[in-house]
């Protein structure tokens, strides 16, 4: 199921980290791989995403791939999946005030 | 190693071979520390205070990298290199914070070893610039220039950088631990807001001591720091730090981190058990091992030697004549330059707060015209001030008109030193994990909404200081207007305090009534002015001294008026 | 557990014995200073050595009267974050005058351990499966320091200067 098709269900869950290497925002994509950008985030129901949570806490360890892994809830705006809260929009975007810096830059 | 000096002129502490080597050898030894992170033997719980310890945090889009400004001194050679460093591992700037340092914000931890490579070439780090450990000391951001000064805090500021540095003893402290020391009769160095404020005195014999205020800080439980000891004498000055911390690390909790800082140890054992802990200990301390010797001081005080300064008549007449054609000038002259103990030399404070600009901000652009300015106007040396500015302590009033000609032509020219426009703001919610609402916005629409010199020369000395959570990096408690940034249900909302000062009469702000909207905060801010010029008795009554005779109600009611 | 002695792994001679389990009078043990407390009469005229463990928020203070029945003093770290137990080391040294081995035991980390070292421990019980070669690195990685060490009496005379550890 897409993103999109998924967050009509009602408030969903994606899941981020910062890559350990540089530090990147990303999201846990479809098949488990850590994608850059949301668009390309994979979307949990609130009771699937514990578990998904916890998996990919316990590879990322492993693997040193990714640090501060959590999840953050995603609202549907106008029809597309986006963070509920401003912190989110933030990461997954860039700085409000430098429009030119992080990911609204490229 | 190519190493480069960074000028021996003004006001920098010189490395020798053993400084050197120290710093190169923990360069190293972080090199190995990620690659141990990297190959999976370190946890990430494990290296997060390592990474700390060297200025490294996880913020919200990327790595941050927080490199040490001793004291807030640097010389032009080394702003150089922060701009070098900048373009070549960040985006093109820098962040300069209210602890005097400057601060990347899209860092690499592959690259970090690197940047602290390049770091050394010109004798800097980012060592103890986070962590729970002591943190770079703060002084005087006008020490060694300003006329009102009795001790030269640089002095004994070097000396607790090198004891502090690498503690054995207190490098895992409850939590971090924050020195400011002030010589001057006015505190620019907001002491009793620090873990230890430290006011430098002279006896009448002439010999330098210390009066140590405890306890102080901001954050969750905002704190003004206590007198714990009216004099402290030079040869004890380390002994009796020594003591402090040793009483703070045992005692201090570790059970809650908002409960952590030394603040709530003195709170909770109360001022004078607390003064009797660390006095047994200083008792038992004080002695031939702790104690500071005059040499030492003498050696460290060499290194900050007054530069060669020329004799000057204290009058200028290109000055005059500057100041008399260009009305710009005069207004910048009048706000940003203050007084020099050196006849015919001025103090230059360099804005970093253009109206609807960043605070702190400054490009690499920026930092090499600044150091050029600094080569060529004062001695090579430079300063920031943690009001998130730079300062040039030593420039010829002759050439202070070209010296704001450059300014004013990069940005760096705005009049506001003091005033409404010259904002404190944390990185908050655009940066920083750990914020709960955004504060540069704000801090932009502020300084856009008074813009006007004039309309700033009028409203006066008003400090205006925002914080983008609780942890009040933007010390939002002292300022005279502050601004607390909260999240109400994903929404951001903000709380503002009154007639807080960092000065020597510290005092925290009283909160104003209920948060408001950003929108709302912006027009809160320019009521609250309005009815400042409206009850003043003149001209010279600031902004707190009105509002310490009429109180909050005036103010509250035209806020809340519709509520 | 691995023992780590002057940047090596070493020989333990030492066991813990936990409270309840009877203790052994052939070998050298360390016990809880909570046991010790209970029952310290039942120590008198014990031949082989004793060894005293103390919890992270035991300060040397509590330990200081009775430090002489002591070969061992181990000190606790709850979390390698919890730095109370180089403030205990230090205290034991300098203020009690203790010359018997004092061992980190808990969480610790290599990266850590000069700070041990120059606080006045002797040994760390690291965990299980450490890398013996990080413990030897980090008495030898940074070789200079801002603080006098501990058997240094003279003035302080210069804050900078080289490391004699390792």
């Amino acid at each position: 199921m897409s993103a999109k098709d998924r967050s009509k269900e009602g408030s969903m869950k994606a899941i981020t980290a910062n890559r350990l290497r540089d530090g990147e925002v990303v999201f846990l994509g479809e098949g488990g791989r850590w994608v850059e950008s949301f668009a390309e985030a994979a979307l949990f129901q609130r009771a699937e995403a514990d578990g998904v949570l916890a998996e990919a806490k316990a590879k990322a360890e492993r693997e040193q791939s990714g640090v501060d892994i959590y999840a953050f809830e995603v609202v549907e705006q106008n029809g597309i999946p986006v963070p509920a809260t401003m912190r989110e929009r933030i990461r997954t975007a860039g700085p409000t005030v430098r429009l030119d810096l992080g990911k609204q830059a490229a | 190693m190519n190493h480069i000096a960074p000028g021996a002129r003004a006001g920098i502490y010189h490395y020798d071979e053993i400084d050197r080597q120290f710093v190169a050898e923990r360069v190293e030894q972080f090199r190995r520390q990620v690659e141990r992170r990297l190959s999976g033997e370190l946890t990430e719980e494990e290296f997060k205070p390592v990474r700390l310890m060297n200025g490294l945090y996880l913020q919200l889009h990327a790595y941050m990298l927080r490199i040490a400004v001793p004291y807030g001194v640097m010389s032009a050679t080394q702003l150089r290199k922060l701009a070098a460093i900048g373009r070549k591992y960040d985006r093109g700037y820098g962040h300069f914070t209210t602890r005097q340092n400057l601060q990347y914000n899209w860092i690499k931890l592959e690259d970090t070893p690197a940047i602290l490579h390049e770091l050394a070439e010109v004798d800097m780090h980012a060592l103890q610039t986070s962590g729970n450990c002591v943190r770079n000391v703060t002084t005087d951001p006008f020490v060694g220039a300003a006329k009102d000064e009795v001790v030269d805090g640089r002095v004994y500021a070097e000396i607790l950088r090198q004891w502090t540095t690498m503690h054995p003893e207190f490098t895992y402290l409850p939590r971090k631990f924050k020195i400011a020391i002030s010589g001057a009769e006015s505190d620019r160095a907001a002491v009793r807001i620090h873990d230890v404020g430290l006011l430098a005195r002279r006896n009448d014999k002439g010999e330098a001591g210390f009066s140590f205020y405890v306890g102080g800080g901001l954050g969750r439980s905002p704190f003004v720091g206590k007198l714990v000891r009216e004099w402290v004498a030079q040869e004890d000055f380390v002994a009796y730090l020594e003591a402090i911390l040793r009483v703070y690390n045992q005692y201090g909790r570790r059970d809650n981190i908002y409960k952590a800082r030394i603040k709530i140890l003195v709170h909770e054992l109360g001022l004078e058990k607390f003064t009797q802990e660390v006095e047994e200990e200083f008792a038992r301390l004080r002695g031939p091992k702790y104690r500071l010797d005059p040499e030492i001081v003498e050696g460290v005080r060499q290194h900050f030697a007054p530069p060669p300064f020329e004799e000057l008549p204290d009058h200028s007449e290109a000055l005059e004549r500057a100041k008399a054609a260009d009305p710009a000038f005069a207004n910048w002259l009048e706000v940003n330059v203050a007084e020099h103990k050196a006849p015919g030399y001025a103090i230059a404070t360099i804005s970093l707060k253009p109206a609807g600009g960043i605070p702190g901000d400054a490009t690499c652009d920026q930092m090499d015209l600044v150091a050029d300015l600094a080569e060529r106007h004062s001695f090579g040396e430079l300063r920031v001030t943690h009001v998130q500015n730079l300062v040039l302590a030593h420039v010829k009033k002759d050439e202070l008109y070209d010296l704001w000609k450059r300014l004013d032509e990069a940005g760096l020219g705005s009049a506001n030193a003091g005033l409404i426009g010259d904002i404190i703001a944390c990185p908050g919610l655009d940066y920083c994990a750990l914020a709960n609402a955004r504060a540069i916005p704000l801090a932009q629409a502020i300084s856009a909404r008074f813009a006007d010199p004039i309309r700033q020369r009028t409203i006066g000395e008003l400090g205006i200081k925002i914080s983008g959570c609780i942890n009040a990096c933007g010390h939002h408690h002292v300022g005279a207007i502050g601004i607390l940034g909260v999240d109400k249900k994903g929404t951001e909302y903000y709380q503002i305090t009154v007639g807080g000062d960092p000065t020597l009469t510290t005092a925290i702000g009283d909160i104003l009534g209920p948060a408001v909207t950003e929108t709302e905060a912006v027009d809160a801010i320019e009521a609250i002015v309005d009815v400042y010029l409206a009850n003043r008795t003149g001209e010279g009554e600031r902004f707190v001294d009105t509002l310490k005779r009429v109180g909050h109600a005036p103010f509250k009611e035209r806020i809340y008026a519709a509520d | 557990m691995p023992l780590i002695e002057n940047g090596r792994i070493g020989e333990d001679a030492w066991s813990f014995i936990p409270d309840g389990e009877p203790v052994p009078n052939d070998r050298p043990v360390i016990i809880s200073f909570e046991r010790w407390q209970a029952e310290r009469d039942g120590f008198e005229g014990r031949n082989a050595k004793l060894g005293v463990r103390l919890k992270s928020g035991t300060l040397a203070g509590a330990i200081a009267a009775d430090l002489d029945r002591f070969a061992l003093v181990a000190v606790e770290f709850a979390k390698f974050r919890d730095g109370r137990g180089f403030s205990t080391a230090r205290e034991l040294r300098e203020r009690y005058g203790y010359t018997g081995e004092i061992r980190a035991v808990g969480h610790v980390i290599p990266d850590q351990y000069l700070y041990l070292v120059r606080t006045g421990f002797t040994s760390v019980e690291a965990p299980e499966g450490t890398n013996p070669e990080s413990w030897a690195n980090a008495l030898t990685e940074v070789t200079i320091a801002f603080q006098p060490s501990l058997d240094d009496t003279a003035p302080l005379s210069l804050l900078r200067r080289k490391l004699k550890v390792g």
